[in-house]
């Protein structure tokens, strides 16, 4: 495919290897943010492939791992109400809430719809006589368009049955919170390319000045990672604490301003909480004061419970890159994606399920 | 719509209803030998080792590009039994009615599950009819249960399998399971994409005709696909199976579709595919033979048993980084974004 195959191709991927084990001098901790990056480099074999100092570390970069569990509860809660479906992308309805997941609660009688876009909700809000349809509006800055055009499309329509449960989470202050914690270790970033498609990548300038942190765009194939990290490596080794574009041909500086409109035409910045992390100020999106017709929390008079236990589960420490998923005394035994205990697990972006589903071979 | 355009619950009681349905929509497109003495059982002369299996099938929607619940019971079958080197010879057929159910659309899944039959060269001997309330079904249930003789030749057998044999997939991966996904969901893209449902006994009997027992394993990697059956040939046979991740062929439609959702196309279903474990100095013949059938005509190989990791499969790709394919853990959930 156009766009892809260019940037598997195995010749340059090798090239991009050599360039960066002739670079390096000493270890530095990168941190792929996106969920999305983790898998392409576990799924490729991209790790064992690098120099010993250069030591990827996995971010926080999936909405699905960075869920509180009580919206989960309140999702599951909303299920098995009488009259109400949810609607959901696939990789949400497998996490753990406290009881259950959401499709443990469809196998009880719970209402669920896999969705592939929030606008096909808002389709079935149309067609659909129930009282209730509620989008699990989770996600970072890419999903927050098409979630901020479903909740226009709804006003235009005149729905009053459709409603958002709103979990959207920011990539920069995540950032900061990461650089922020007394334990932090990491010493350069690979954006996440899809954020910076939608927001530009203006913001990462005076984090990458302030925390002396290389900060790259990053796409998701192999070339993308490796021409990525070489260009992190060559920026640590040479103290250049800016911001570079590997993802040019799809990410603009000042990203997609269309989006961005959309979006706070709906939303606006607030506090949110992330799963394993605690609540980060001013990191999430919320419902403007004139949409909150729209908030499922509100509507159907949610209760916000304190559920997020951890039961064990590193996920924070993983977020944080601190541990990896192989430090969990769970992983692959208590916890794998057919039983997970937490988010990560379950995900197709988590950092546990990657190194779960592509590990690496026990040789004999 | 009238009561008589539907399934009613008065077609599943026995009595002059259900004679009427069976008449016109089971016995007149099946009609054979066997199925017109409509007894409450076959008597069939068969000889020597058989093979026997039985399969449910539940799809929906009930129509899709590429065939329908009625195709599929047939091919699914079909290829269970010649899996393990046999030759498809009859069927039994079960159908589960859901209250409700169009007579258009049963007509039309029985026409073909007749024509899927017919080009099998299979026979419904015995079957079944019974009519569920509405909500207790989905449409139509349909199991059928099949039964061959073996062929001369055949020795398949996972502790046949040794170091160094090969692994072929006689087509492109992954076709049925994203046209159902697609259909389902209402996804559409710029090329159509098919189901690969079809028999694949054919090709499989003229590989057994010409190589023997050097074929060790047949297997069709239906749900789970590719990838689970591969885990299971590698845990059964103690063995590594060892993928060339290049190697493997997907349809670009279908690659840009797993793409899009987040799939990996060793995991997504097939309904007319087989993987062959063969002895691997035969690997050239069966590719020449396989080519001239139309259902393997894009036969490849794409690896090979292993000593090392045993019970595990790994994908080698160019850049020479290597990744464990899993078992397909419970069902794929396409990602967010």
């Amino acid at each position: 495919m156009k766009y892809l195959d260019e940037f598997r191709d195995p010749v340059l991927a090798k090239k991009l290897l050599d360039q960066i084990h002739a670079t390096v001098t000493q270890r530095w901790m990168i941190m792929e943010v996106c969920g999305g990056q983790t898998h392409s480099l576990v799924k490729n074999g991209i790790l064992d492939l690098l120099p010993e100092e250069v030591v990827m570390v996995h971010g926080p970069g999936c909405p699905v791992c960075v869920t509180p569990m009580n919206l989960i509860d309140q999702a599951v809660q909303l299920s098995l109400r009488e009259g109400v479906t949810v609607c959901s992308f696939g990789d949400m309805v497998r996490v753990p809430g406290k009881e259950m997941s959401l499709l443990e609660a469809k196998a009880q009688g719970g209402s669920l719809k896999m969705v592939y876009s929030p606008l096909d909700a808002v389709q079935y809000a149309a067609q659909d006589a129930f009282e209730g349809v509620v989008f699990f509006a989770v996600g970072f800055e890419t999903t927050a368009p098409a979630n901020a055009l479903a909740v226009l499309q709804a006003e235009k329509q005149g729905l009053t049955n459709f409603s958002l449960l709103v979990s959207h989470v920011l990539v920069p202050p995540a950032m900061q919170a990461i650089l922020d914690d007394p334990f932090n270790n990491i010493n350069a970033f690979l954006a996440a390319g899809h954020v910076c498609t939608v927001m530009g990548f203006r913001a990462y300038y005076p984090i990458a000045q302030q925390y002396e942190t290389p900060i790259v765009v990053t796409g998701f194939e192999p070339v993308d990672l490796l021409q990525g990290i070489a260009r992190a490596v060559t920026m640590l080794e040479s103290k250049d604490y800016t911001v570079e574009n590997q993802y040019a041909r799809v990410v603009l500086e000042d990203g997609n301003r269309a989006a961005q409109d959309t979006i706070f035409s709906v939303f606006e910045v607030g506090d949110r909480e992330w799963r394993g992390i605690g609540t980060i100020p001013e990191s999430g999106y919320v419902l403007k004061e004139t949409y909150r017709s729209f908030d499922a929390v509100e509507k159907f008079g949610l209760l916000n419970r304190d559920t997020d236990t951890q039961n064990g589960c590193i996920a924070g420490a993983i977020m944080k890159g601190q541990q990896k998923p192989k430090d969990c005394p769970h992983f692959g035994k208590g916890c794998t994606p057919v039983n997970p205990m937490g988010a990560p697990m379950v995900s197709s972006e988590g950092a546990c399920a990657a190194y779960y589903n592509y590990a690496q071979p026990t040789v004999v | 719509m009238s009561r008589q355009d539907t399934i009613t619950l008065g077609h599943g009681s026995g009595g002059t209803l259900t004679h009427e349905l069976l008449d016109r929509y089971i016995f007149g497109p099946l009609s054979n030998p066997h199925l017109d003495r409509q007894h409450d059982g076959a008597v069939l002369d068969l000889r020597g080792p058989l093979a026997f299996t039985t399969d449910s099938f539940v799809v929906q929607p009930l129509f899709f590009p590429g065939g329908d619940i009625g195709s599929l019971a047939v091919h699914g079958t079909v290829n269970d039994i010649a899996m393990c080197g046999a030759y498809p010879k009859y069927l039994s057929l079960s159908l589960i009615l859901e209250e409700g159910l169009l007579l258009t659309d049963l007509e039309r899944i029985l026409q073909s599950i007749q024509k899927a039959c017919l080009e099998a060269g299979v026979q419904i001997v015995t079957g079944d009819t019974k009519v569920v309330e509405k909500g207790s079904g989905d449409g139509i249930f349909i199991n059928t249960t099949g039964i061959g003789t073996m062929h001369p030749k055949a020795h398949i057998g996972v502790e046949r399998i040794k170091e160094g044999d090969a692994i072929l997939v006689s087509g492109t991966l992954a076709n049925h399971g994203i046209t159902i996904m697609s259909q389902r969901e209402g996804l559409s893209f710029a090329s159509p994409i098919e189901s690969d449902s079809r028999a694949v006994h054919e090709p499989v009997l003229a590989l057994l005709d010409e190589l023997g027992d050097a074929v060790k394993l047949l297997r069709d990697p239906t749900r789970g696909g590719v990838g689970t059956v591969l885990n299971e040939i590698a845990q059964q046979s103690k063995l590594g199976v060892q993928l060339d991740a290049e190697s493997i062929p997907v349809a670009p439609t279908v690659n840009g579709a797993c793409e899009m959702l987040g799939l990996d196309p060793l995991l997504v279903a097939n309904e007319g595919l087989f993987i062959g474990v063969i002895d691997q100095s035969v690997k050239e013949k069966a590719i020449d033979l396989l080519k001239r059938f139309p259902a393997s005509a894009a036969v490849t190989f794409i690896g090979q048993m292993v000593a090392s990791h045993p019970g595990q499969v790994v994908s080698h790709n160019a850049m020479g980084g290597k990744r464990v394919v899993p078992m397909l853990p419970g069902e794929q959930l396409p990602r967010i974004c």
